[in-house]
């Protein structure tokens, strides 16, 4: 067996290490309480991984919405090209639906992009999802990411609904921060871990 | 700086490592079925330990045609009865390229229901082909949410591929502590079914 050289001389120091850890790191997370909205910095990771648990809207219906920037988070505004689609499921099961959202994509607009459409804001409901951004840092490419969510959405009886977004931010600048914020109020409870992959 | 101590003397053993980050995505079990009839994850991993909970399942097929389920406990395996309303879409093409669909299916979704949650229909046999694919399940430890789970995963049949997009939640406030997979006949004949922990609490 080789001798594997650890990248420092003493065990109390290690910080890394060569061997297999996983690929994907937790690089951040954020616990909202009644915030305005939650913003990360990015880095040159490959991927960024967001995963959304029980995000609570403030505000009936709200919508949890997502924007880039390229300037460390001094503006959100980077141009985007989306789809958005969506199956739903009323609750005593009188309607489903696959349907494409067009009110709630995006067409080379500044505008945030939703990601969650319409939260139910009682104790119980909230929303849950993932999100992937690929290779934000290129200098070369447009910034590609998907996400998928599934939502509690306010109606009587209440609706389950599954919704898909893609799209890309339509710029060759690297882009450096994320911000997530409700399209009304505030996001009042809920957290969101952002992992990195390589 | 305190001295930190490791799980064992040697430098050449250590396979953990105090205070070190350790990916954050851990396999938490893995489970390979022969001819069981289910597969099931308890509480001993299904806790508040982390804020999200994946599964995958590899290769999986049944011992006779059936549909793949899953359904959720809150007495840690007691009973699976816990009610959903989900959504169900689906994307299927023929091998010989006859045919090609997107779709919701109605017949398979629930609408606060405690039955079981089809997650893939009409599965072979063949040994060659069966189902691969995933489910995230959030923050079943709450006592506040209802359960959300996102799944897809994709059906290799004799004569067309099928993919599955299973969403919903678990109608309760009460935390879900195990998670049972099965079929609606025969067993699980074979199949690998992974169960990672995402974001520890």
């Amino acid at each position: 067996m080789a001798l594997t050289k650890l990248n420092n001389k003493a065990v109390a120091n290690v910080t890394s290490i060569p061997v297999a850890l996983g690929d994907m790191v937790l690089v951040s997370s954020a616990t909202a309480s009644s915030s305005a909205s939650i913003e990360f910095s990015l880095g040159n990771y490959k991927e960024y991984q967001f995963y959304f648990v029980n995000i609570h809207p403030s505000v009936n219906e709200a919508s949890l919405g997502i924007n880039f920037s390229t300037d460390g988070g001094s503006n959100y505004n980077v141009t985007k090209t989306t789809t958005f689609f969506q199956a739903y499921h009323f609750e005593n099961g009188s309607a489903t639906a696959l349907q494409y959202s067009g009110s709630a994509d995006l067409a080379q607009s500044t505008a945030d992009q939703r990601i969650i459409s319409g939260i139910d804001d009682d104790n119980d409901s909230s929303a849950s999802g993932t999100l992937t951004l690929y290779n934000p840092s290129s200098a070369t490419y447009v910034k590609h990411f998907i996400s998928l969510c599934n939502t509690v959405y306010p109606e009587v009886p209440n609706l389950c609904v599954q919704q898909y977004c893609a799209g890309y931010g339509n710029t060759v600048s690297a882009i450096n921060a994320v911000r997530f914020q409700m399209s009304s109020g505030n996001i009042d409870a809920g957290t969101i871990l952002m992992y990195g992959i390589n | 700086m305190a001295l930190l101590y490791h799980n064992n003397n040697s430098i050449s053993n250590i396979t953990s490592f105090a205070q070190v980050p350790a990916g954050d995505m851990k396999l938490l079990s893995t489970a390979t079925a022969s001819s069981s009839a289910s597969i099931s994850f308890n509480s001993t991993y299904i806790n508040s330990d982390f804020k999200l909970y994946k599964f995958e399942w590899v290769n999986t097929a049944p011992s006779t045609g059936a549909d793949m389920t899953v359904n959720f406990s809150t007495d840690n395996g007691s009973n699976y009865n816990v009610t959903k309303t989900t959504t169900l879409f689906t994307t299927t093409h023929y091998t010989n390229d006859s045919f090609t669909e997107l779709g919701y299916n109605t017949g398979r979704d629930l609408a606060q229901s405690t039955a079981e949650l089809q997650l893939q229909g009409n599965i072979g046999t063949q040994s060659d082909m069966g189902v691969s694919g995933n489910l995230y399940l959030f923050n079943p430890s709450s006592n506040t949410y209802v359960k959300h789970f996102l799944s897809r995963n994709n059906l290799a049949h004799q004569t067309y591929t099928t993919t599955w997009f299973v969403a919903g939640y678990c109608n309760t406030s009460t935390a879900v502590n195990s998670v049972r997979f099965k079929y609606t006949a025969g067993t699980v004949n074979v199949g690998t079914f992974k169960l990672y922990g995402i974001g520890a609490n």
